[in-house]
């Protein structure tokens, strides 16, 4: 009895392969199928849809989102989740802005952005990983935390955009090539986290805890670390999303932002980032925020009641899910008979 | 498969005990693995072997003794000193992760790296499959792990511990979920690995396995090696003699009953891939035992009875009349009591009191227009307190600050408030003191001398013996012995679980 003597069926194994391959670019290619056919379908019906001011006004909204996603793409991979980004968010807007008001130069604005959101996200980070508290409870804590903390800092007050300089207010507003300023930052920092989460030993890492935490800690991953890493970056990218957010509507007080935080963990969802940990792209999440802006803008445009479009995002947010489920059961089913045919 | 002593075993163990407690898990127990040998560790369950490995692996550290690597005393801190020091274990449940592929599972925190500090994916796909040549198995190494056989799952926790270097393999009973053919390309890994010089240690209760494989043999019983040398010369009657040869003690008070009449009938039932063509009766007044090894499918017959799972063909009937399949309520309600194996998870809710606890079953007798009053639950909590002599604080107390053994009688007083016909208890004492074992057996064997028709499923073989007016052995899926008391004794047993048909009597 050689150790090769069980005949091995190549082939059905190949095809588990690209089975698995497939779905999983199908979900993201899904989305795009999906944004496509929304925007063809709002464009017959209303033809400015897809003029160019529009459609820039449709990136510079999904833009937000999509950094904040991509960041809280990060901590739903490793099975938490992130609920306090939106007053982040608030909090990192409030103090850019004030600062730019005061004439701080824009870097140093950037910087505090990301630094107020990176040390939001350490809290959020410790409490979870050393203080053994689930990171719902946690994150629902200091959303409220931060919000308080945010009308403390502005004590009711509002930083209009005349007080802020044109050149800031041109990131929110201006475009390189027709393309949005904004975007493009936006597709740096998606591209960026991207790679980061495919590429790195970090980043597979928190793959890993989010699949099985217990095999991660045999495996020698400091998970800890790890997972309060990705709290540190999922709120620095929330700060990064208030400074934009200043930049885009000039406008800030201590509401800003506020239920961002429901859209952003609906746009990962949607993108195929599982609640449950282990399972997700970064690019999936970013789609998922193009596709919910795009929704909001086309209801919008058609002139359809804005109550409908909640009701919009939650059909979507059950067709993901229930999309999921279908492909994750039946790919299940595939992968084990085909293990089962090559054992027999 | 020459043996030469005078090498310096790679890994050993050298007057090691062990106690938890009260308990001595592990008495000077001296165990040593060298390279380019296979070496059995056999013993029934309870014997200390997981203690042992345990203790290999660096999850235990030793109270007394020492463990040794190439010849030096070690201490080994945790599982990862061990793995740093060239020990792997491969679990029966292997640790993976699902979702990822099983190319980054074997290198999961330490992949390939080119320019950048970015993962050189070629580089680790190259590599696993390397691996997967050496060991000669075929897996893909890009596809996902969720959906793989534990066979295939085995192979990859082996290729991880190649890939850094393990000179020490040890397999935790790795054939128990296996079908022949994965038996056997799993032994050609092995052997594979012993050419190659490594020290494999195996655990199994399959004799014939061990005869295949092994090439030295350390046999375990309450907590001692009795036995530690070469396997060749020796049979199967031997190790069985090693393993057993205790006294039955008094653990085991049972009372002499009058059978009655059948209760339960189980015919031909048979769930496709788990047991095939079971048949069997419970009479009134008798305590039949189901034994087996861990995954010959004992627990799932009783899963089926009771409606948990659902069966593919047969029929089970309960004082002659049918049983529906994969309906727990309909169960209940004909008269069937099912005390699970996992008290903690599947017995009880820990975090709830005692008295709903043990009324759980009863909720919907115990209310009125919907409401149940808290007076009638601890009435009827208290009852069966007394009956069962529950030692506990206060009935209000949480369930999980009970001991095991008394846990174990709130679920009892929980199935017996239902007043079955027929009662299944699945490893009825796992995890309880010896001496609350003894009054878990005597509840038993008294509420058959009541007249209730009991099936005891049980892996430890001193509780079958002691306790059973017949047994039935069960291995990979099918009934391959059937003992009354005056025939069964732990040899035939033994034999019948490890898939020796001869004796099967009628």
């Amino acid at each position: 009895m050689s150790a090769s003597a069980p005949p091995v069926d190549a082939g059905s194994q190949d095809r588990a392969r690209r089975l698995s391959e497939t779905v999983f670019r199908v979900r993201e290619l899904g989305i795009v199928l999906a944004l496509l056919l929304l925007i063809g379908v709002t464009a017959a019906i209303e033809p400015r849809f897809i003029h160019l001011g529009s459609l820039q006004d449709l990136a510079r909204n999904a833009s937000i989102y999509a950094v904040m996603a991509a960041g809280q793409t990060l901590v739903l991979v490793t099975r938490n989740v992130d609920l306090s980004v939106g007053s982040v968010l608030g909090l990192s807007a409030y103090i850019s802005a004030d600062l730019l008001s005061h004439g701080s130069p824009m870097i140093v604005a950037f910087v505090l952005g990301i630094l107020v959101g990176g040390a939001c996200g350490l809290l959020n980070g410790f409490l979870v990983t050393y203080g053994r508290v689930p990171a719902l409870v946690v994150t629902l804590g200091t959303l409220y935390a931060f919000r308080g903390l945010a009308f403390l800092l502005t004590g009711g007050a509002q930083i209009n955009a005349e007080s802020l300089p044109d050149s800031f207010l041109k990131i929110g507003t201006g475009t390189v090539l027709d393309v949005p300023t904004i975007a493009i930052i936006a597709l740096v920092v998606v591209i960026a986290v991207g790679l980061a989460l495919r590429n790195f030993r970090s980043g597979r890492e928190l793959y890993a805890i989010g699949s099985n935490e217990e095999a991660a800690r045999l495996a020698g991953i400091r998970t800890s670390r790890r997972v309060v890493a990705a709290f540190v970056t999922s709120g620095a990218l929330a700060g990064v999303a208030g400074v934009l957010f200043a930049s885009r509507f000039g406008t800030v007080d201590a509401t800003a932002g506020n239920g961002y935080e429901l859209t952003v963990i609906s746009a990962a969802v949607v993108g195929g980032v599982a609640i449950n940990g282990g399972v997700g792209s970064v690019y999936g999440a970013a789609l998922g925020a193009l596709l919910l802006g795009c929704i909001t803008s086309a209801l919008i445009v058609l002139k359809i009641d804005s109550f409908w479009q909640q009701a919009a995002v939650g059909a979507l947010l059950l067709i993901a899910i229930a999309f999921d489920r279908f492909i994750g059961l039946r790919l299940d089913a595939a992968l084990r008979q085909r293990s089962a045919a090559r054992a027999a | 498969m020459s043996v030469t002593t005078t090498e310096i075993p790679v890994l050993a163990l050298a007057g090691a005990s062990k106690s938890f407690g009260a308990v001595h898990a592990l008495r000077e127990a001296t165990l040593e693995l060298r390279a380019g040998e296979v070496h059995a560790l056999m013993g029934e369950n309870g014997a200390g072997k997981s203690t042992l490995v345990k203790m290999l692996a660096g999850v235990y550290r030793p109270d007394e003794g020492t463990v040794k690597v190439d010849g030096a005393a070690v201490a080994f801190h945790g599982p990862l000193d061990a793995r740093d020091a060239g020990v792997a274990i491969i679990y029966q449940e292997p640790t993976l992760f699902p979702d990822l592929s099983v190319a980054e599972n074997v290198f999961m925190g330490r992949q390939p790296l080119a320019s950048g500090r970015r993962i050189d994916r070629k580089a680790m796909h190259d590599q696993v499959n390397e691996l997967f040549a050496r060991l000669g198995v075929e897996l893909d190494a890009e596809r996902p792990v969720r959906g793989l056989s534990i066979a295939d799952q085995q192979i990859v926790e082996i290729a991880k511990a190649l890939s850094f270097e393990a000179r020490v393999l040890i397999m935790d009973e790795p054939t128990a979920a296996l079908s022949g053919a994965e038996v056997d390309r799993l032994f050609g890994v092995v052997r594979t690995l012993r050419e190659r010089g490594a020290a494999l240690m195996f655990i199994s209760h399959r004799l014939e396995e061990v005869f295949a494989i092994c090439d030295t043999v350390t046999v375990m019983r309450d907590g001692a090696v009795t036995f530690d040398g070469p396997l060749a010369g020796l049979t199967s009657d031997d190790l069985v003699r090693q393993m057993v040869g205790r006294d039955l003690d008094a653990l085991f008070p049972k009372e002499t009953a009058s059978v009655g009449s059948q209760v339960l009938k189980v015919e031909r039932l048979t769930r496709e891939g788990v047991f095939t063509d079971i048949s069997f009766e419970v009479r009134a007044g008798e305590i039949v035992a189901l034994a087996g090894l861990v995954g010959a499918g004992r627990s799932e017959v009783a899963r089926a009875i009771f409606g948990i799972d659902r069966w593919d063909g047969g029929s089970v009937e309960l004082l002659g009349r049918p049983i529906h399949n994969g309906r727990p309520n309909a169960a209940m309600r004909a008269g069937i009591g099912f005390v699970p194996e996992d008290r903690r998870q599947q017995g009880l809710v820990m975090d709830l009191s005692i008295a709903r606890n043990a009324t759980m079953t009863r909720t919907r007798a115990l209310a009125h227009l919907g409401i149940i009053r808290a007076a009638s639950e601890r009435a009827l909590a208290t009852e069966w307190g007394t009956r069962l002599q529950l030692k506990y604080h206060r009935l209000d107390d949480p369930v999980g600050r009970l001991s095991g053994g008394n846990q174990q009688k709130v679920v009892l007083a929980k199935w017996l408030a239902t007043q079955p016909r027929l009662l299944i208890v699945d490893e009825p004492t796992r995890g309880i003191d010896v001496g609350t074992k003894a009054e878990v057996h005597r509840l038993i064997s008294q509420l058959a001398g009541e007249g209730l028709a009991v099936l005891m499923i049980s892996s430890e073989l001193p509780e079958v013996l002691g306790m059973a007016d017949r047994v039935l052995v069960m291995h990979e899926g099918r009934l391959t012995g059937h003992f009354t008391r005056a025939e069964a004794d732990e040899e035939r047993i033994v034999r019948a679980m490890s898939g020796q048909t001869q004796e099967v009597a009628t």
